[in-house]
């Protein structure tokens, strides 16, 4: 059974945050007999709660606290206050994410090497390599059950992903599938076979889809070793004289403060609430907040190119039935720059149902040439574009100057502008789209601008040198031994895929570094 | 394929019978009464003046317009505004503004309140010309969510909205698209 720890136990791991990251290091570390505490900001929210709507669900687990943006990008106009949709609840965004499991490519892991000097880009190779990290994706697959992999079985392609394979096919697309999915096309580890529900965004109410929440949590309570406290937000984390971290500030629902000790804490709030929770841990000795000597903290902000295309077809599709994403085209994500821009992207299936669409298709549109669209709505398919976007200094995380949340902490500001390779990139990715679709009879396309980042990553990076980002190869930070990073914001670079696998991966050998520098004393 | 049957399932008697449940008792003794020239929706207000509420619903078929969809919808998409006006002075100062502008600008344009211009691309006109003030942002939000978040209006798109109740689609059509030649 769950584990309950003493606010004075200073043997602990604290992990802040329980997604994809943080639950999973909880979850490898509790079997390894570590004990551990994950405080989440969310609540818990069980999986016959989850409700087949989208507002509804919006409301009941998205992370909607105060967050104010700055930029060029669209999303801070179209949607000021909601920069990201990711969620808050037990799980993290593994409750809402589509189950797209993709290893990264070799040259993603050194695009300074391959992609050279591009101006504007603050591009930095990895300090591990793919060969380094083959042996934790195949252990993160076989853990996820993801399909096509581990002899999983694909999953069924629904109607969405038939209009998109066909139009790849009659383009001369080579590499297309119904994906790599952490959904379960066949019952396995305790948990069902996909009944192609939809809304996979709003939670599964059947635990198909691989979560934190359905599958990693469950399992390290079990072992008794883990802790996960919900409705906990953490302020700030401390340190002693010596500089290493022991415990931090927590806020819970009724809005009381405790302090938890830890020996270790272990950072995995996402990309914007991770560098804003070290920014609002600066002291008198680390004066630019914690883990930021190299004042990377909060920078390089990447969210991925994305943007999506719908087509209208003389006849019904009918794309909501069935998983969200439920196919892939994957020629594109090849490093190739003969088409004008380096690195790749993924062709991906998406579906939004009548709600979202009319909010998202052209946010702020109205009027008939909007609606016309609409109209067609059971008439049409869907593709969501993932490629990798430039990380840049000025895309960034920081403390608003005035707004403060309810603990006193500076609400985050998110500032991005599309560096001039992503805006060649999107334009690319638009103009296949729209041809895969009219080679099937799509009677009009639309290009959809990007919704509120979900994949939000970079801004704790990973550098081989101190001086260059926060944290070293295993997402230990450069400045404090017993600080370590847990999610997508220690990427260096974001590839052209869906990074939930690569978290889960690098939570399991981060895990691994951890157990053993604990058990030598190291830490 | 399977598909949706798409014919309207809201009357007007369902309409006015949720909306009467809704207002309560007091308010449709109180209240007064805005009814729809064609007789294709009513509802009591109580706080907004009943020729706005006509005015709105006008305004949200503008905005959004679908010939496949009764004004019934719009009505729906526009009611709260009456008991949000009752709790929220400003927003009643800005409605009530933003409708009487709409109606000087027609009055000044085509010499009839807005909703009796008959020509959607002259109401059109109206509303590019108002399309940056806090009125018609107000609007344009709240109704992009309210009239498409309907259950009623996702029937007409054919969109069938919660499924797993139904057991999800693995049995219900989610691969069943037929026209396909190399599907």
């Amino acid at each position: 059974m769950a584990a309950k720890f003493d606010l004075n136990d200073d043997g602990v791991v604290v992990i802040v945050g329980s997604g994809a990251g943080g639950g999973t290091l909880g979850n490898e570390l509790a079997q390894k007999g570590v004990k551990v505490v994950v405080l989440e900001a969310g609540p818990r929210v069980g999986m016959e709660e989850f409700v087949n709507n989208e507002w509804e669900s919006f409301s009941q687990i998205s992370w909607l606290d105060k967050r104010t943006t700055s930029g060029s990008w669209r999303v801070a106009k179209d949607f000021a206050g909601l920069p990201a949709w990711i969620v808050k609840a037990v799980g993290g965004s593994t409750v809402h994410w589509a189950g797209a499991s993709l290893r990264f490519q070799d040259h993603e892991f050194k695009t300074r090497f391959h992609y050279g000097e591009l101006s504007g880009a603050n591009l930095l190779d990895w300090p591990v390599t793919l060969q380094e990290m083959e042996p934790y994706y195949a252990r993160a697959e076989y853990k996820m059950g993801v399909t096509g992999t581990n002899g999983i079985p694909r999953l069924p392609g629904n109607n969405n992903y038939k209009v998109l394979a066909a139009g790849a096919k009659a383009l001369g697309y080579k590499e297309f599938h119904s994906g790599n999915m952490a959904i379960n096309s066949q019952e396995r580890d305790g948990r069902a076979s996909c009944r192609q529900i939809g809304f996979c965004f709003q939670g599964c109410k059947t635990g198909a889809k691989w979560s934190t929440l359905m599958a990693e949590i469950p399992k390290g309570e079990e072992t008794g070793n883990l802790e996960v406290r919900s409705d906990a937000q953490v302020i700030k984390i401390e340190h002693d004289a010596s500089g290493k971290v022991t415990g931090v500030l927590y806020g819970d629902k009724a809005g009381n403060v405790h302090r938890q000790k830890a020996r270790i804490v272990a950072v995995a709030g996402n990309s914007i609430e991770s560098p804003r929770l070290l920014l609002n841990s600066a002291s008198s000795m680390f004066p630019d907040g914690l883990a930021n000597s190299s004042g990377q903290v909060g920078r390089n902000y990447m969210r991925h190119t994305t943007g999506s295309v719908y087509a209208t077809f003389e006849n019904p599709v009918h794309m909501y039935r069935g998983t969200t994403m439920a196919g892939i085209v994957r020629d594109e994500a090849r490093f190739d720059t003969s088409r004008g821009f380096a690195g790749g992207y993924e062709l991906e299936t998406l579906s939004l149902g009548l709600p979202f669409m009319a909010a998202f298709l052209n946010p702020g549109a109205w009027g008939r040439s909007f609606t016309s669209a609409l109209d067609s709505y059971d008439h049409m398919a869907g593709m969501w574009i993932v490629g990798e976007d430039m990380p840049q200094e000025t895309n960034r995380i920081t403390p608003h100057a005035t707004e403060k949340d309810r603990f006193g902490m500076s609400v985050p500001n998110v500032h991005f502008d599309d560096h001039p390779n992503d805006v060649a990139m999107r334009n690319h990715a638009f103009r296949q789209g729209s041809a895969i679709y009219e080679a099937v009879g799509a009677t009009r396309t639309i290009h959809t601008p990007p919704y509120p980042s979900t994949h939000n990553l970079g801004t704790n990076r990973m550098s081989e040198d101190a001086r260059d980002g926060v944290v070293n190869k295993h997402g230990q930070a450069h400045d404090v031994k017993n600080l370590f990073i847990s999610d997508g914001s220690q990427f260096t670079t974001g590839a052209a895929c869906n990074p939930t696998l690569t978290i889960v991966s690098l939570a399991i050998r981060q895990a691994d570094f951890i157990a053993d520098s604990m058990s030598k004393r190291e830490i | 394929m399977r598909t949706i049957d798409k014919r309207a399932r809201v009357t007007r008697r369902n309409f006015l019978k949720s909306g009467a449940a809704a207002a309560g008792v007091t308010a449709f003794a109180s209240g007064t009464v805005a009814i729809d020239a064609n007789g294709a929706w009513a509802m009591t207000t109580e706080h907004l003046k009943p020729e706005t509420m006509t005015t709105l619903v006008k305004m949200a078929r503008d905005l959004y317009p679908h010939d496949r969809l009764g004004d019934v919808y719009y009505a729906k998409a526009v009611e709260a505004y009456d008991g949000k006006a009752g709790a929220d002075a400003t927003l009643k100062q800005l409605i009530e503004q933003g409708v009487a502008e709409m109606n000087s600008l027609a009055q000044a344009k085509y010499a009839m309140p807005y909703a009796a211009v008959n020509e959607e691309g002259d109401r059109v006109a109206v509303l590019r010309s108002i399309e940056t003030t806090p009125f018609f942002q107000k609007i344009r939000g709240d109704m992009v969510v309210a009239l498409y978040n309907q259950p009623a209006v996702w029937v007409k798109f054919g969109y069938e909205g919660s499924s797993a109740e139904h057991g999800g689609y693995l049995e219900r059509g989610f691969n069943d698209i037929d026209w396909l030649k190399d599907a």
